[in-house]
């Protein structure tokens, strides 16, 4: 919980990860090039008294991450969003069993989503039977780009694709995290684009998906197809930091965000350990659209306290302490028919 | 001196997410005359950048000089991709001839998907101070002379609309006229979209010059 002015915010951080980028784990060139362009962000978007060493940067261990969410960061519950990333890292990128082991270990804490590729066809659907009742998943994140065998991505509309999320809905996992990369199949398209997500969530009513790092670099994209699927939330990962390198262009992505979307359907995330969450929910408390940005309205108190937890804590079913709960408002969305 | 004549090619190469000129994004890493061999690396924001844009780029950087010198090398420098693209673009294999079962189709669409973008925010910007019930009739001799004004020109004549003085500012994807009363509906999207495309080309920018820290540009 983090508290200022005599207000009381409950934090969920709505997307971390427990990687492992060392170079023992990494499985060629590929896994160095995306850890480094992961510390090459993480560098230019920290302040610089938050940034760490390339060392550090590789791994942090389940300690590390205890404190700098939960001893250091304000965090009340976080969710594990794995990325496999087998075709770059030895044991993949998100550390299954490690994460797992933390978040058995602190369930009150942490929530373990797992991730699913539906170009395992078969054999994948039967292992996510199993990993849902293992792993009790209320939700998953999937990495669109990611590499298998000679395929660089796929897309959420695709037919096997769809027995996963019609799986998913029979299993109770609600919550579909995605995450888009830079290659897709067929390579020709623009991997960002994503127009899959609004056919999956139009022919999935029951089932949340949280686009992550709301649609960016096609914020606009994805605002369009939010306006128009109340079961399209955005997570703030990755957009977040832009609060400190350029706090205008973070006021416009917040601002359209609550224009095209509502306060409802906004997730914060620190994206841990791209970066940590301590400083990025004191500066998102203390932050305001400037004055002469007179398209936005002023962010409110309990506009905060949703984006920064109730929203997630919401479709997560984490309990809210007494006296720290908004109710939801029932906005219009914006009408593009 | 033919740093300059590469530099004035290569600002019409254009990044098509960005829609800026590959040149002042800082994308143009070395240039070397060596006899008849003119030889251009290419350098991007981080190695995971999408490699379909990265191909475009590179492609279009060589076609760009291709009549500068009597053989034309461009290489793009630390990307994920850079053998499969560095190899295509050698060999003028064109994008399917390059990707082979991973693409379907060149890369046409996606430029004009792109083009399209590019449009809309040009567009909103050229007309965003003016009261909505001028914008109803406003043609493109109405438009002040700024800069505004010149890059949405451009980008209608990039995608082939009507260029006449006469002609209707505000336009679809595909140039007709919008319906009045789609206006405000249809600014407002185009104004996310130059938000989109302003945040991003920051951003890229940005990680640029975090990746390449050691090094000036070319």
């Amino acid at each position: 919980m983090y508290s200022k002015d005599g207000e009381n915010y409950f934090i969920v951080d709505a997307h971390i990860a427990l990687w492992d980028a060392r170079p023992e784990n990494q499985r060629n060139i590929h896994g160095k090039q995306f850890i480094d362009c992961f510390y090459d962000y993480h560098r230019n978007l920290s302040p610089e008294e938050e940034v760490w060493s390339y060392e550090e940067y590789l791994y942090q261990g389940g300690e590390r991450l205890m404190k700098d969410l939960f001893d250091d960061g304000y965090v009340d519950h976080a969710i594990f969003q794995p990325a496999h990333l087998g075709a770059f890292y030895h044991n993949g990128f998100g550390q299954t069993e490690e994460a797992f082991a933390l978040a058995s270990k602190h369930p009150d804490k942490l929530t373990y989503n797992h991730c699913w590729d539906p170009r395992r066809e078969q054999q994948g659907l039967d292992e996510l039977k199993r990993d849902a009742e293992r792993f009790g998943l209320k939700g998953v994140k999937l990495y669109t780009a990611e590499w298998f065998g000679d395929s660089r991505g796929w897309r959420l509309d695709d037919p096997w694709s769809y027995r996963y999320l019609e799986t998913a809905q029979d299993l109770g996992i609600r919550n579909i995290h995605i995450h888009k990369g830079p290659t897709i199949r067929p390579l020709d398209r623009d991997a960002f684009d994503v127009a899959d997500v609004d056919h999956a969530a139009t022919d999935f009513p029951e089932l949340n998906f949280v686009i992550e790092h709301c649609g960016l670099p096609r914020l606009e994209d994805f605002c369009w197809i939010a306006t128009q699927e109340p079961n399209v939330h955005a997570g703030l990962a990755v957009a977040m930091p832009f609060i400190h390198t350029r706090p205008r262009y973070f006021a416009q992505i917040v601002g359209e965000l609550l224009y095209w979307l509502n306060e409802d359907r906004i997730q914060f995330s620190s994206d841990y350990a791209l970066w940590t969450p301590r400083w990025l929910v004191e500066r998102f408390v203390d932050f305001q659209i400037p004055a002469d940005m007179t398209e936005y309205a002023p962010l409110t108190v309990a506009q905060k306290k949703k984006i920064l937890g109730l929203n997630a804590a919401r479709m997560y079913d984490i309990p809210v302490p007494e006296g720290l709960d908004v109710a939801p408002v029932a906005q219009e969305a914006v009408s593009v028919a | 001196m033919i740093e300059t004549a590469v530099h004035e090619a290569l600002d019409e190469v254009m990044d098509p997410e960005l829609d800026e000129p590959i040149t002042t994004l800082g994308f143009v890493r070395s240039v070397v005359l060596d006899g008849d061999v003119l030889t251009v690396h290419l350098r991007l924001p981080t190695a995971f950048c999408s490699p379909n844009f990265a191909y475009l780029m590179a492609s279009d950087a060589k076609d760009a000089l291709r009549g500068l010198a009597e053989h034309v090398v461009v290489v793009l420098d630390d990307h994920h991709d850079s053998d499969v693209i560095n190899r295509g673009i050698a060999a003028d294999s064109g994008f399917v001839g390059t990707y082979g079962e991973e693409a379907s189709r060149d890369l046409e669409e996606l430029r004009l998907t792109f083009r399209r973008k590019a449009h809309a925010a040009a567009m909103e910007r050229a007309v965003r101070d003016m009261p909505l019930d001028r914008l109803r009739t406003l043609r493109l001799r109405d438009l002040p002379a700024t800069k505004a004004s010149e890059a949405l020109r451009r980008r209608r004549s990039a995608l082939g609309f009507d260029a006449a003085p006469d002609a209707l500012v505000l336009v679809d994807d595909t140039g007709v006229p919008l319906p009045p009363g789609d206006l405000p509906l249809r600014l407002r999207f185009a104004r996310s979209v130059g938000i989109s495309i302003e945040g991003n080309a920051h951003f890229c920018r940005g990680l640029l010059r975090t990746r390449y820290a050691m090094e000036g540009t070319a």
